[in-house]
């Protein structure tokens, strides 16, 4: 295996910390949901709340993509 | 034919200037950075220039946009938080019309540069701090060390505490230059993806609407996070817990 091939593995492997963002994104949004279900009249105060840490969960997986990106391109 | 998506984000000097060895030239940055303060001062201008008790609908999308940012700044903060108004509104369109000029044919992203955000997040972060100590003098550092903690939890809680608090600057800055440059760069190379691909080159274009209409609502998020991180560390200052 020359180096240039490890660059590219580990161009993968920087992007399976994708999952861990994805996953935090769908928790947010599953607990949105239940809350909106039990007390429908503070939907919009829910959503801010949901949108600002479903924002600060993907800035997380955006430095994994970045990184990746950084690397790809080196 | 390899098209590098990391050329959109280069900062060409138009105008060479330096002043004693550095160089201070006026870039196409500093070029979209001015266009976006003249834009944003021609709207406010524009909008407040014969206000109106009945609002018309100009001076009604500035004050649409007073109110929001008005409540995510009171909703954080309380009625103390008021002082801070045009800072976190200056702030809050600074960036939104930042990030959405980088949306633009031909436009420069601004904000995808680390060391715009960065600033940007420094001086958030030095009034935060400024802010607090004024207000509370010592006892501002009280901050890391929350109520009721037993005694022999405190030294880790203060040291893990005190990190936390410096990672803010840190995380504020790279989540809006992460999330405009890893957008942009999506977006260039679902263009050389088009570019490649000659006589079926038609078929990434669905893809690519979609994707510029999600690059439109995080240039809006984004900045929106900013501003509302912003509110919430001063409510951190004002407001100890």
């Amino acid at each position: 295996m020359d180096t240039v091939s490890f660059k590219y593995i580990a161009i993968g492997l920087m992007s399976i910390g994708m999952l861990g963002a994805s996953i935090g994104v769908g928790n947010i949004f599953s607990s949105l949901l239940n809350a909106i279900a039990r007390n429908p009249a503070q939907e919009n105060k829910l959503f801010q709340r949901a949108i600002i840490g479903a924002g600060m969960v993907e800035a997380l997986g955006i430095f994994a993509f970045t990184l990746a990106l950084i690397l790809m391109f080196q | 034919m390899l098209l590098n998506p990391f050329h959109q984000f280069e900062i060409t000097p138009l105008i060479k200037l330096s002043i004693a060895g550095y160089d201070v030239s006026f870039t196409n940055a500093s070029l979209f950075m001015m266009l976006g303060i003249a834009l944003l001062l021609t709207f406010i201008y524009s909008a407040t220039r014969k206000a109106s008790i009945i609002p018309g609908k100009l001076q009604c999308a500035a004050e649409i946009l007073y109110e929001f940012v008005e409540s995510t700044l009171i909703g954080s903060t309380g009625k103390k938080g008021k002082i801070f108004f045009p800072f976190v509104f200056t702030l809050f369109n600074f960036v939104l019309i930042l990030n959405l000029l980088g949306m633009m044919p031909y436009g420069f992203t601004v904000t995808s540069h680390i060391i715009v955000t960065f600033i940007l997040a420094a001086i958030v972060f030095t009034i935060v701090i400024l802010t607090g100590f004024i207000k509370h003098g010592l006892h501002f550092l009280s901050l890391f060390l929350p109520n009721g903690t037993p005694l022999w939890l405190a030294p880790i809680l203060i040291v893990i505490e005190l990190f936390s608090f410096l990672a803010r600057p840190i995380s504020l800055s790279i989540r809006l230059a992460g999330n405009m440059l890893a957008g942009h760069v999506l977006l260039k190379v679902l263009g050389a993806f088009v570019a490649m691909m000659g006589m079926i080159g038609f078929l990434p274009i669905p893809l690519m609407v979609i994707m510029v209409g999600f690059e439109i609502f995080v240039a809006v998020l984004q900045a929106y996070i900013f501003a509302i991180l912003t509110c919430v560390y001063l409510n951190d200052a004002i407001n100890l817990h």
